[in-house]
């Protein structure tokens, strides 16, 4: 109990700190989004084979299919996908947002969850980082077309509830997502 | 090897009356020191004793067997089959017959003796030098006897000891999360075990997603990561006393936790809006400082053991690399500038290594380099594996290793998986279910 007053006061400490920094991470951010994609060079050259096979699922390595896609609503589709270590919405990512967040502005009781996830090609404690910051975009790009930041949840789950347990490119990018799921 | 080290030995003896065995650790070992590990002698009265408590047949040979396996995972011994044994153990154990070791071969023997004295178990064990016909350490110890396994790998530990040089690892326990379930619904339990997988615990039910867990520096305690009610945040749990409270409530995700060397603080990170640094939180003060200020993902931090400095993954140059800064979060310094990621990395014991997980060309490899970032050299390459933790000693690297699914997404599997720092000795480790993050603890004796 002695412990949960000086927690409190930690915590203050921290939220003050997070205050006085909250523009500053918001420009960083945008800037981020703009600067080239991780070399990826060596891996590239292998996966365009196998991309060619498995065409029209996939554009470069983010997924485009529907397999695992449920819908909030007519034509809401609830989850947007990722480039490897990437945390950039695509244009199709970006078009799917717009439809949640117009469905979100007409059903305003409504709050949702973001959940980001990563595929297993990567370091358990990074890419529960790259969850959260994947989870973190599709959220901005909500609020930027009027969702208020107070209806929404973020959650990442790193690599550990992938969609699909295959260990193929297609596999990977189905589960690189940030998933919108009714909290209420 | 073993002729060039008996040759070494017979140069040594007439110059010097006294024979030392010496078994070098820094190479990988390809004939391991072969020695008998006779079984620890009992009286009748004894034996009956602790078979009524026990449940063990002859408990002087169960824990010789400890020490025999011991010996031979470390790869640097090994114990000579007992069948070839000429010598009773009773009597070896008062004055060994040189000559009949020597003949099979032994160039070290283990001796000793068990009782039962006032309820309590009473160990002795003698170590010798067959060459040199000598005695080179004689200890005896008494505990409950319950203890018995302990009893077992403290005497590996002083064997090791005497023989390389170097402290031991086997009287330690890893803890690590035990996994089941299909991949996308994994159940996660955090669990506890020797360091040869005996004696086994489930210290979570697996109601929610636990991750990370690692030692403080006595043992006691563990920082991890817990998906309780939902929100992922860091957590300490007292293993004597089960308690569990919550250290990394921030309003965000905390996570990657880690103690400071002198178990005051945890070290770890913080994610918000997109972006993840490192913080510590003093666990006595409660106080929280912010280590890192940038808008990349800062994560994976870890002490030198003197605490000065922390090495930790960061993609701030664009992908994820291994930095190293002092504690104060100043003078951040790249280290790895290899081909592709790389991850994970915790400072070795000893204070001259880190190790790490890497990833280049779709392939996971662990490996070290020096704390400069020079003298990389990966230790073993696999489909998936990733973070890697130090034996006591430095010697011995535990991470874990997945398996890749079949063209229906079938037959994954992760499993604890150790290997010296030489490269040398790759060795699964056994666990009742599938295992990942674990995390090795201190010698728990010295």
């Amino acid at each position: 109990m002695r412990l949960n007053k000086i927690f409190k006061n930690a915590l203050l400490i921290i939220s003050a700190g997070i205050i006085l920094t909250a523009c500053a991470t918001k420009k960083e951010v945008a800037v981020d989004k703009e600067t080239p994609a991780a070399p990826k060079e060596e891996t590239k050259k292998e996966e365009v084979t196998k991309i060619e096979k498995i065409a029209g699922q996939m554009q470069g390595d983010v997924y485009v299919g529907t397999d695992s896609v449920k819908y909030l609503a007519d034509g809401v589709a609830d989850r947007v996908f990722f480039a490897t270590n990437e945390s950039i919405l695509t244009t199709a990512s970006r078009e799917t947002l717009r439809a949640q967040a117009a469905w979100l502005r007409e059903n305003s009781n409504i709050t949702v969850v973001l959940e980001g996830h990563a595929d297993e090609r990567g370091t358990r404690e990074y890419n529960l980082a790259l969850g959260e910051r994947r989870a973190n975009a599709a959220k901005d790009y909500l609020m930027t077309y009027g969702v208020s930041s107070d209806r929404i949840t973020v959650i990442s789950y790193g690599k550990e509830r992938p969609v699909d347990s295959g260990s193929t490119p297609l596999a990977w990018s189905k589960n690189r997502r940030s998933v919108t799921v009714k909290a209420n | 090897m073993i002729k060039k080290f008996i040759i070494f030995i017979f140069i040594i003896i007439p110059i010097k009356a006294l024979a030392l065995i010496e078994v070098d650790i820094t190479r990988g070992n390809l004939n391991p020191l072969p020695l008998a590990v006779s079984p620890l002698s009992i009286d009748e009265t004894s034996r009956k004793n602790f078979e009524q408590i026990l449940d063990k047949e002859n408990i002087g040979s169960e824990i010789s067997l400890i020490v025999e396996n011991n010996l031979r995972t470390s790869g640097l011994f090994n114990p000579l089959d007992k069948k070839a044994f000429l010598q009773a153990p009773d009597i070896a154990n008062l004055k060994p017959r040189f000559e009949d070791w020597n003949l099979i071969k032994a160039q070290a023997l283990i001796t000793g003796k068990v009782n039962f004295i006032n309820d309590k178990l009473r160990v002795e064990f003698r170590l010798w030098d067959v060459l040199a016909a000598k005695e080179m350490m004689a200890l005896a110890f008494t505990t409950v006897p319950t203890n018995w396994r302990r009893v077992g790998h403290i005497i590996s530990d002083k064997v090791y000891e005497r023989l390389t040089g170097e402290k031991g690892y086997f009287d330690t326990r890893i803890i690590y999360v035990a996994e089941e379930g299909p991949k996308t619904q994994r159940i996660k339990k955090l669990a506890i075990m020797d360091q040869d997988g005996a004696n086994n615990k489930f210290l979570t039910l697996g109601n929610e997603l636990v991750l990370t867990p690692r030692f403080n520096p006595a043992s006691q305690m563990v920082t991890y990561l817990s998906y309780f009610k939902n929100m992922p945040r860091v957590y300490l749990l007292d293993i004597e006393t089960g308690t569990q409270e919550v250290v990394g409530d921030f309003p965000g995700m905390t996570f990657a936790p880690r103690f400071s060397p002198d178990g005051k603080k945890i070290i770890m990170s913080f994610a918000k809006d997109g972006k993840s640094d490192i913080y510590t939180m003093n666990l006595e003060t409660r106080l929280v400082e912010r280590i890192t200020n940038h808008p990349s993902i800062d994560t994976s931090p870890s002490y030198s053991p003197d605490g000065k400095y922390i090495t930790f993954n960061s993609d701030r140059s664009g992908y994820q690399q291994i930095y190293v800064m002092k504690n104060d979060g100043s003078d951040v310094k790249r280290i790895s500038f290899g081909n592709g990621l790389y991850g994970t990395p915790v400072w070795s014991p000893r204070g001259d290594l880190i190790a790490f997980t890497k990833l280049h060309k779709g392939k996971f490899y662990i490996g070290v380099m020096r704390i400069d970032g020079t003298g990389e050299r990966l230790l073993t390459e696999n489909y998936y594996q990733e973070a890697p933790s130090w034996s006591p000693n430095g010697r011995v690297l535990i991470f874990y290793r997945e398996t890749k699914t079949n063209s229906k997404g079938e037959g994954f599997s992760a499993k604890l998986w150790s290997i010296d720092l030489t490269g040398y000795n790759e060795r699964l480790i056994k666990t009742v279910t599938d295992a990942s993050d674990p995390s090795w603890s201190s010698l728990l004796s010295n």
